[in-house]
Parts: C-alpha cells; sequence; structure tokens
C-alpha cells in the first residue's frame, strides 16, 4: 500500500469511507471532554478571570488555519508533480475549512481583545497576517469558483497556492517589520520548559487533538464529496457529448 | 523579443490602448483623498507617502487584465505559443511592455503628484525612488495574476482579489521606506528588502505564469 494507489478515486473512496467513522469517533472522545475539561473544571486565571477559557477554541483554530494552508501546499505539488487526483481534490476540501478556521480564530480573538486590550482589533503583526491570511484564502477559492473545467482549475490553483505561499511568507514578515506587537507570544511548545501552567496546558493539548482529528474527518468527507462532483461533471459532459 | 516589446509598446500608445488611462485614475486618486481626509497641509505631509504608493498600485492594476486579454481573444497569444521564444520570455516582455506604458509613468507622475499632497522636500526624491525599484515588481506580479485568470469571461474582479494579497508585501516596504525617506531617517532596509522582492519576482514569477499560460492555452 503506497500513498500513490490512492490517486485511484476508487480505492480511496473505499478507505477513506471505512476510516472516516473511526475518525468521526475519535475527534468526539477528544474534543467533547477537552472542552467541558477546559470550560468548567479549570481555575480562572489571575489577570484575566473566565475570559482564559477561549484559549481552547482560539489556539488550535489558529494552529489549524496555518497548516492547512501548509497541507494546501504540499497536496497542491503533489498535484503538480504527480498528477495525484485525490490529493488536489484534497486541497480544494482543505480551503473551506482553512478559511472557516482563521474567522474563527480572528473572532474569537477580537472577542477576547475588547475586555483584555480595550479593543477588538489592533493592526498587530500576527493580527494582521491572519487578516491577510484571510485574503489568500479567498483568492484561492474564488479562482476554483470561477473555473469550470476540473482539471484546468486544479493546475492553476496549484500554481497560485505555491506562489501564493511564497508571499504570505513574506507579508508575515513584512508585517513584523512594520509595526510593534500586542500580542504576546508563543504560549506553548512541546520540547521547551515554558509554557502556559499546566492545569490549562493539559485540556490545551486535548482540545489541539480534537481539532486535528476534527479537521482530517471534515477533509475527508468534503474530499469524497468533491470527487463524487469530479464524476458528476464528467458524467454530464459526456450525456452533453451525445445529445450534440 | 525585441519586435514582441515594440508591437506591444504601439499597441498600447494608440488609441483604444489606455495607454494615459491608469495616470489619469492616479492622478484622480490623489485629488479625491484631500476632499476625504481634509485639507490640512500637515495631515496631508504626513500621509503622502503612503497615498501615493497606493494610488500608484491602483492605477497598476487597473490596466492588469489588458496585459494577455486581448491577445488571448484574437488569436495572437496562441501563435506567440508556438513561436521559437519561450513562453516564460513572453511574459517577461510583457510585463515590461506593462511597466514602460504604466509604471515608468506612474514613477514620473508621483514626484508632482507629491506637489498635490503637501509632500515634504526629501519626499519627492523618495517616491521617485522607491516607485522605480517597486513598480516592476508589481507589474510582474500582475502579469502573473492576469496569466491565471486571461481564460475568464468575467476575470477583472477576480484578478483583483488574486493580485492585492501578493501585492502586500512590495506595498508595506515600498510605503515604509518612502515615509521612512521624506521623515529623515534612514530608509535602506526596507528599500533593500523592495528591492529583494521586485529581484525575486522578475527571475521566479514568468515561471509561474508561464505555466498558468499553457494551462490555459490547453
Amino acid at each position: 500500500m503506497s500513498l500513490w494507489e490512492f490517486a485511484n478515486p476508487v480505492k480511496f473512496m473505499a478507505l477513506s469511507g471505512k476510516v472516516l467513522p473511526w475518525v468521526i469517533g475519535l475527534c468526539a472522545l477528544t474534543l467533547i471532554p477537552g472542552m467541558i475539561w477546559g470550560f468548567f473544571f479549570t481555575p480562572e486565571a489571575a489577570n484575566f478571570g473566565n475570559s482564559v477559557k477561549i484559549i481552547y477554541i482560539h489556539v488550535p483554530s489558529a494552529m489549524m488555519a496555518i497548516n492547512i494552508w501548509v497541507m494546501m501546499l504540499v497536496t497542491s505539488l503533489i498535484w503538480i508533480v504527480r498528477r495525484h487526483h485525490v490529493s488536489v481534490r484534497a486541497a480544494k476540501a482543505a480551503a473551506l475549512i482553512g478559511v472557516t478556521m482563521t474567522v474563527i480564530a480572528l473572532i474569537t480573538g477580537a472577542i477576547w481583545g475588547q475586555p483584555m486590550w480595550g479593543t477588538y482589533w489592533a493592526w498587530d503583526p500576527r493580527l494582521t497576517s491572519f487578516l491577510i491570511l484571510f485574503l489568500f484564502y479567498l483568492g484561492y477559492m474564488a479562482l476554483w469558483a470561477a473555473i469550470d473545467n476540473p482539471d484546468t482549475a486544479a493546475d492553476l490553483t496549484s500554481v497560485l497556492c505555491i506562489v501564493g505561499s511564497v508571499f504570505a511568507v513574506l507579508s508575515r514578515y513584512a508585517v513584523n517589520f512594520w509595526n510593534q506587537g500586542l500580542h504576546q507570544g508563543a504560549s506553548l511548545s512541546l520540547d521547551k520548559e515554558e509554557h502556559v501552567s499546566n492545569v490549562y496546558y493539559q485540556p490545551l493539548l486535548l482540545c489541539i487533538a480534537g481539532f486535528i482529528l476534527l479537521f482530517v474527518a471534515l477533509v475527508l468527507i468534503r474530499t469524497r464529496t468533491e470527487l463524487r462532483l469530479v464524476r458528476l461533471h464528467r458524467l454530464d459532459v459526456r450525456e452533453r457529448m451525445k445529445d450534440a | 523579443m525585441i519586435a514582441l516589446l515594440v508591437r506591444d509598446l504601439r499597441l498600447a500608445m494608440r488609441a483604444g490602448g489606455g495607454f494615459g488611462l491608469g495616470l489619469a485614475f492616479f492622478l484622480i486618486v490623489s485629488t479625491l483623498v484631500p476632499f476625504g481626509v481634509g485639507p490640512e497641509a500637515a495631515i496631508l505631509s504626513r500621509i503622502a507617502p503612503g497615498i501615493l504608493w497606493v494610488g500608484a498600485l491602483l492605477a497598476c492594476l487597473l490596466s492588469l487584465d489588458r496585459i494577455f486579454q486581448l491577445d488571448f481573444e484574437d488569436g495572437s497569444l496562441d501563435l506567440l505559443a508556438t513561436a521559437p521564444i519561450p513562453m516564460e520570455g513572453i511574459v517577461a516582455v510583457k510585463a515590461l511592455a506593462h511597466w514602460l506604458v504604466t509604471g515608468l509613468p506612474l514613477t514620473l507622475a508621483a514626484p508632482v503628484l507629491g506637489t498635490l499632497m503637501n509632500l515634504e522636500s526629501p519626499g519627492h526624491y523618495w517616491i521617485f525612488i522607491t516607485l522605480l525599484i517597486g513598480t516592476p515588481a508589481l507589474s510582474m506580479i500582475g502579469a502573473f495574476g492576469a496569466a491565471l485568470t486571461v481564460g475568464l469571461k468575467r476575470g477583472g474582479l477576480l484578478l483583483s482579489l488574486l493580485v492585492l494579497p501578493l501585492y502586500i508585501p512590495t506595498l508595506i516596504f515600498g510605503a515604509e521606506a518612502a515615509t521612512r525617506g521624506t521623515a529623515g531617517l534612514s530608509a535602506s532596509t526596507p528599500l533593500l528588502m523592495m528591492a529583494g522582492i521586485t529581484a525575486g519576482s522578475i527571475a521566479l514569477l514568468p515561471f509561474a505564469a508561464a505555466a498558468a499560460l499553457r494551462v490555459n492555452l490547453r
């Protein structure tokens, strides 16, 4: 069994159909206890009060927003290099989830920022980069929506994703240079000692795992839908050819 | 390649080419901003470099869909694709032609329009230098966006949605360099960063744009 075998949509459909219920189950097993633990069984933080609990949505969604773009970059490259038909559909499926995660991160951040920083929005580097990331997602999805032929759309969006990634990274550093930040630095990592106290850290890890599994489940569902859409498109074209 | 450049320039200069359009748009934007923010000299001179940069960027955007669209419609792009020069060369030449008829006039006009905006005295020099270095990147990135959307019926709006996010780093460094230079601070870091973006765009984006054009001509 290799990755390339699943370029055949039939094989991918068979396997993903079997895997999907397990992923959904695991997701429910991590996300629901993680959220309940985080929201109801952690103490209030000294300076933040109850507002600290938004961390369980804000941090995982922000992490996913960035990592989903990276995943789209990898799958787009695989499409360009090897014409892996499932790969590019997965990139398209991931874009919608990625843009949703970006919006969730921006909105939860704004809700938290109002009581804590006294403002919903500041032109802080992290906030600004997320807004820019949101624009990149929008452009990518708009290009998908504008082109009828699935293969042309796949090629063009893949090229856009690769070029966009370079410019997204450039924007990140340009924005850093442009304005000083209000947002705190990274507050957790796997290998360093310094991160938020364990009381918050453990449920947060559970929530992050839950978000990752949620993403995998959603991306599988949407990829399956996309593959069926391509099939429908092909059938449609064939029917019209017959009539003509 | 030189023949192609001369042809593109001639087409742009003659009637219907929209040669002066970007320039007129730039002038109108610079006229409208004082109406919007009020005529106080202090505010205007503070925001002048940024406004001139945004205005130049939008004026550049206005003419992007002309880079490939007309040639695509009348079939000359297909002929160019079979010509003995590589697609990357065609893209580069077309971006250069776009810069010569849009970016360069904008660069030359910007210091004059800066006077309208109460730009301080070293500012004229800085806005000229930053636009001179930055506008080639705008044309090249725009040519890439135009190559992506060339086959589409309503590509214009989509083109701006695709291209404007890609313009962000150039705009940040360009406007920052112009602002710092005008204020008398050292502007070499943003200036060099912007020059890097321009050089990188010219070196790499023709390949991406040519790949997109090949897909669209399939």
